[in-house]
């Protein structure tokens, strides 16, 4: 009872102290952005605690975060390595492979009126159905280990590189285009010169969107058979022996492994389009 | 009507690239089965076979490329048999069998719809209060933005175990997966349409003397109708991969991811494609019917 009650007067002390910062003369310091939305984690971290324990709740519907990260701290190794198999094998030589190909197409693709044409309202069609449900071909295709995940990435992150970059290069004017003709400058002079710089922002909105599905991919293909380590063989089975501590352990590994990953692309984009007016501001 | 032409080149080219994989691909189970049927085959043995490669077999049993496309059990079966499979599954079934695929169809998207409209109506309340009140936005709007970078579909097998434990079973914890899922993509996307509005037009509300709620009725929330329904298509579509997901770790029973599951435990590549578009059929019909409706309604709003 104490612990319920220690919950909610924690609850209302953060809320209050967020409202204090949030409405302050400070509110607009950068220090003070970061700094509200880590208290509201925080004190959700600490009620999840208290009222984990104070209700006895069993720990095979929610394991407290303390648990969740003592897991977390003992079994690194395992982490460790079905990070590696999931994250590195699987989604990263998925995403790779699948943006490649994609930029490729789209370059083969912008070359056509008809083909562009045909190929963006299908691309975009593609992009929104649930391509996940290839797992179980490509896993019977491609076998039980990463090769089968990374070719279920490579699926999923094609369509809307591929959707984004032919975008991306119809994005320029047909003003700048007249200047490279009267330059008399080849395709490929126009193309990296002029119309590839004009589409990144566009390729790297398509990067962004594939780093969450890549991962996404790469887990839910491991629901459908994998070798016997890899995170998403992990939740499952953890999952069936009500370890839920481990999954949560897991979940966390996806959550910073998904955060990382989309913060790497989103910084070699502020590197590479520092013109554009997003990223001016 | 030239774009029409266009797309339809498109998807033969598709077609034509599907029939012709399907021939390298199924070739080998075809000569296994023909040697077995007593037929004459180049080379003669299985073992042979397996060092030559895929292409010179073609050539060399040019008999074999009609049975690749009507196989039993293909490594990849033609679109035909999928097509006659979806008919046979969808039209020729009656619906309340176990075998109909609108049956499992219709477990699926009655999960989706019920999470969709969780979802999206807790998004769209989250997003209001994150709108009107700075302590609300300052402390969800990074989470809610972070979640999106996050493979959260990999909580679905553990929501769906552990509402099992407490007794939760049936619609509900696909719901619930459906549910969230789709819930971030709302706030973030309705949250930038209730701030759409520019300040000449927050100005110009200030000095009619409207009310925060007259502001609200009348300006922010036609005005984040563009965003709110790009939002609802991407929710929904997760709202879908959701209740897919949500079905496999219960041992599939129904619905369109226990066809998924139960086709790759018993080989039936057949079964797998044919609920592998059911999915995308209604993937399309959903998003389809919310552009559908996106369209009506910016037109009576005057904005399209």
């Amino acid at each position: 009872m104490m612990l319920i009650l220690a919950a909610m007067l924690l609850w209302a002390f953060g809320w209050w102290l967020n409202l204090r910062l949030a409405e302050g003369p400070y509110a607009h310091t950068r220090a003070i952005q970061v700094t509200v939305p880590l208290i509201f984690g925080l004190t959700i971290l600490i009620v999840w605690e208290l009222l984990v324990r104070g209700l006895q709740v069993p720990l095979v519907i929610l394991p407290p975060p303390t648990m969740i990260a003592g897991r977390f701290a003992s079994s690194t190794d395992i982490l460790w390595a079905d990070f590696v198999q999931t994250f590195v094998k699987g989604a990263l030589s998925g995403y790779i492979i699948g943006c490649c190909a994609a930029f490729v197409m789209a370059i083969a693709v912008d070359r056509s009126h008809f083909l562009r044409m045909g190929l963006l309202p299908v691309g975009n069609f593609v992009a929104a159905l649930p391509i996940v449900g290839t797992a179980p071909i490509l896993v019977m295709w491609f076998g039980f280990d990463w090769q089968s995940k990374a070719a279920v990435v490579v699926v999923m992150v094609f369509f809307p590189m591929l959707v984004n970059t032919v975008a991306g290069l119809r994005e320029t004017t047909a003003m700048q285009r007249d200047l490279m003709e009267t330059y008399a400058a080849s395709y490929w002079q126009s193309f990296f010169k002029l119309r590839l710089p004009a589409a990144m922002p566009f390729i790297f909105n398509g990067l962004k969107i594939s780093t969450t599905l890549a991962l996404i991919g790469a887990i839910v293909a491991e629901f459908f058979g994998s070798p016997t380590l890899g995170m998403g063989f992990r939740i499952s089975t953890s999952v069936g022996q009500l370890a839920l501590d481990m999954v949560w352990a897991e979940i966390v590994v996806a959550a910073l492994a998904g955060t990382l990953f989309y913060g790497a692309v989103a910084m070699i984009e502020k590197a590479v389009t520092f013109w554009h007016p997003s990223q001016r501001g | 009507m030239k774009s029409i032409l266009a797309v339809l080149t498109v998807v033969f080219a598709i077609i034509a690239i599907w029939y012709a994989a399907s021939v390298p691909m199924n070739i080998r189970g075809v000569l296994v089965e023909a040697e077995r049927a007593g037929e004459v085959v180049d080379p003669p043995k299985a073992a042979d076979r397996r060092q030559i490669d895929e292409l010179e077999l073609i050539l060399d049993n040019p008999f074999a490329i009609d049975d690749t496309w009507e196989q039993e059990r293909p490594r990849l079966p033609a679109p035909h048999q999928v097509a006659e499979e979806l008919w046979d599954t969808t039209v020729e079934k009656k619906i309340t069998s176990k075998r109909s695929l609108v049956y499992h169809a219709w477990v699926t998207l009655s999960a989706t719809l019920l999470g969709f409209a969780i979802g999206t109506g807790l998004g769209i309340l989250l997003a209001v209060g994150i709108v009107h009140s700075r302590v609300m936005d300052m402390s969800v709007m990074p989470w809610a933005i972070v979640s999106q970078t996050i493979p959260i579909i990999a909580l679905a097998p553990m929501i769906i175990v552990v509402l099992y434990s407490v007794g939760v079973q049936g619609i509900i914890p696909k719901a619930v997966i459906s549910a969230y899922l789709s819930f971030f993509p709302v706030v973030v996307g309705m949250v930038k349409g209730l701030r759409s509005p520019d300040a000449m037009q927050l100005d110009l509300l200030r000095t009619y003397s409207a009310s925060k709620a007259q502001g609200f009725w009348k300006l922010r929330l036609p005005a984040s109708m563009p965003y709110l329904f790009a939002s609802l298509k991407i929710g929904i579509a997760a709202s879908l991969v959701g209740a897919i997901v949500g079905e496999l770790p219960t041992g599939a029973v129904a619905g369109l991811g226990a066809r998924l599951l139960a086709g790759s435990y018993y080989g039936q590549t057949v079964q797998i494609w044919s609920a592998l578009f059911a999915a995308a059929i209604l993937a399309a019909c959903l998003v389809g019917l919310l552009g559908l409706i996106e369209r009506v309604v910016l037109k009576r709003m005057g904005m399209a």
